[in-house]
């Protein structure tokens, strides 16, 4: 790949990677996953839930490597232990004087560092690297057709209860009130960040999955001011920076979920530094309200 | 479309209905013993110091909190029922919200209807009717397409209450809606609740200020975690039952602010 840029022209760049089965697969599914993590990270930017899809998504760790020593789908192990790590903060956080981002740090430490006791213990078939760091490239048929399956289901909820889970961030006073049931929302949406961090695990891996699920969210925020074209924002940027990680980590040959998180962060910056209202670098008028 | 409630308003109709409430949050007392009636067509202030359950009957009455004694109606329902069919309307305090959340005005006032549309919540045309006449009535059609917070204090106060219409709620449950608000937008305001009282709404308005109090309300309950008296203002705002609210901290009837007895 020495003579990269000469011996290969624009279109061959983009093509002749998709000459291989691999990166037909690896494209596909990081692409897919990335809007799907892309559509929950602007729930998690509004509703402030950083730090919460950092700890599911680490939590979930043990639950996979369960769910692999019992031949169980690894999505189901992550889900079981995803929604147990959030069950496990608020009963913490209400029975002692711990506060909340402490106890939320505590739990996740704890739950990540059980499951990287596990994987030394039950060696076999996991490989840990594959876990923490992802590896769209050499994706299996079976995490394939799960990753589509909770994609899939992910969208399917986001989509049918879009509206009142924006509700619910935005003011879940009103919506109670209206009688809309906030408790069932609430576990919803945690639900669909376990599920969505399983996903995000298969091409980012564990450690970096918390910046699928809140980059493209922050960056569409800083473009618009619209909870719609936010959404349509996110996805198309979270998409855009798979398929680009992807591509870039296979020309040169660098780990893919890092490049596929550098080119999420690259976008947040140039939104940081141009978006026409909020950018730093403002080229608008700002006199308007 | 028919905005009015008033066949209702003209018959002495009950809205609010507390029969000795009690409130216990794991066992610390925050209200015992309330009671309050409230007609159709009405303006009542809700003061009480902080603490004094303001919040919490205000949580009683929306649904969100069951008291552990006694009987809630609104409209002659039980506090579920109201819900379902759309009775109560909270407006919230200016700081209880994230403005910077990407919603426009439109989009706000049209959160009311959310309780009358299916689950997908997919508005009919008669829900945006609903919403431009709501927005109408609070003069805010000139800023539907507006950033929510791109909105000054006395605007998004109006489209909150522009979702109350919307919501086409019977009651109205109004936290400090005075605080932070302009003269100008005080008058509007109170020429607003003048007009829902005319529809034959009721509204509580949770408030510090007996100025306000004095001003635009026909009605006043005075609490500390009980109801300590409700009815007509100049027969409330007697000194000694300013004293019980206050608990010895009488405040200045005028400015409101706190003045040892």
């Amino acid at each position: 790949m020495i003579n990269l840029f000469t011996s290969i022209s624009p279109l061959g760049f983009l093509l002749e990677p998709l000459t291989h089965e691999f990166m037909r697969r690896a494209l596909m599914v990081s692409a897919l996953v990335g809007g799907v993590c892309g559509l929950l990270s602007c729930y998690m930017t509004l509703k402030g839930w950083a730090l919460m899809g950092d700890a599911v998504s680490h939590a979930v760790m043990p639950g996979v490597v369960i769910a692999y020593a019992l031949g169980l789908p690894f999505s189901l192990g992550a889900f079981v232990f995803g929604v147990g790590s959030v069950a496990l903060i608020g009963f913490v956080k209400q029975k002692s004087r711990v506060k909340e981002d402490t106890v939320i740090g505590l739990v996740f430490t704890g739950f990540f560092a059980l499951g990287l006791v596990l994987v030394s213990k039950i060696k076999s078939n996991i490989d840990l690297m594959h876990i923490l760091f992802g590896s769209p490239l050499g994706i299996s048929n079976l995490d394939l057709q799960q990753t589509l399956i909770i994609s899939f289901i992910v969208i399917a909820i986001l989509l049918i209860f879009r509206r009142d889970l924006m509700l619910y961030c935005f003011d879940p006073t009103h919506a109670r009130s209206i009688g809309i049931n906030t408790g069932i929302l609430h576990y919803l949406l945690l639900s669909v960040l376990s599920l969505a961090a399983v996903a995000g695990l298969q091409t980012v891996g564990i450690i970096l999955v918390v910046a699928m699920l809140i980059t493209p969210g922050a960056t569409a925020y800083l473009l618009t001011d619209r909870f719609d074209r936010m959404n349509y924002l996110a996805v198309l940027s979270s998409s855009i920076s798979s398929i680009l990680g992807v591509y870039i980590s296979y020309w040169f040959d660098i780990e893919t979920g890092g490049s596929i998180v550098l080119v999420q962060t690259l976008i947040f910056l140039l939104a940081f530094l141009f978006a026409p209202r909020y950018g730093i670098l403002k080229f608008t008028n700002s006199s308007s309200p | 479309m028919t905005e009015s409630f008033t066949s209702k308003a003209e018959s002495n109709f009950l809205r609010i209905e507390a029969e000795e409430i009690c409130v216990d949050y794991n066992g610390n007392l925050a209200l015992y013993d309330a009671s309050l009636k409230l007609k159709a067509a009405s303006i009542c202030g809700l003061v009480g110091m902080n603490g004094a359950g303001k919040t919490t009957l205000f949580k009683a009455l929306m649904g969100f909190i069951r008291p552990s004694r006694g009987k809630i109606r609104i409209n002659g329902l039980t506090v579920p029922k109201a819900q379902i069919e759309q009775a109560v309307a909270y407006v919230p305090q200016n700081e209880g919200l994230d403005c910077s959340f990407p919603v426009s005005v439109w989009d706000v006032v049209m959160m009311g209807r959310y309780g009358s549309m299916n689950f997908l919540r997919i508005p009919r045309e008669s829900d945006r009717r609903a919403v431009w006449h709501a927005l109408e009535r609070v003069e805010l059609t000139d800023y539907v397409n507006r950033p929510i917070g791109a909105l000054s204090g006395g605007q998004r106060k109006r489209a909150f209450l522009a979702r109350a219409i919307a919501q086409r709620a019977s009651v109205l449950l109004l936290d400090e809606p005075f605080a932070g608000v302009d003269v100008r937008t005080e008058k509007l305001m109170a020429d607003l609740f003048l007009q829902f009282r005319q529809d034959g709404r009721t509204i509580l308005i949770s408030t510090h200020d007996l100025g306000h109090v004095r001003e635009f309300c026909d009605l006043v309950v005075l609490i500390n975690k009980t109801v300590l008296a409700y009815g007509q203002t100049s027969e409330v705002f007697t000194s000694e039952n300013l004293s019980r609210t206050f608990g010895g901290m009488h405040p200045d009837p005028i400015s409101g602010a706190a003045s040892l007895e």
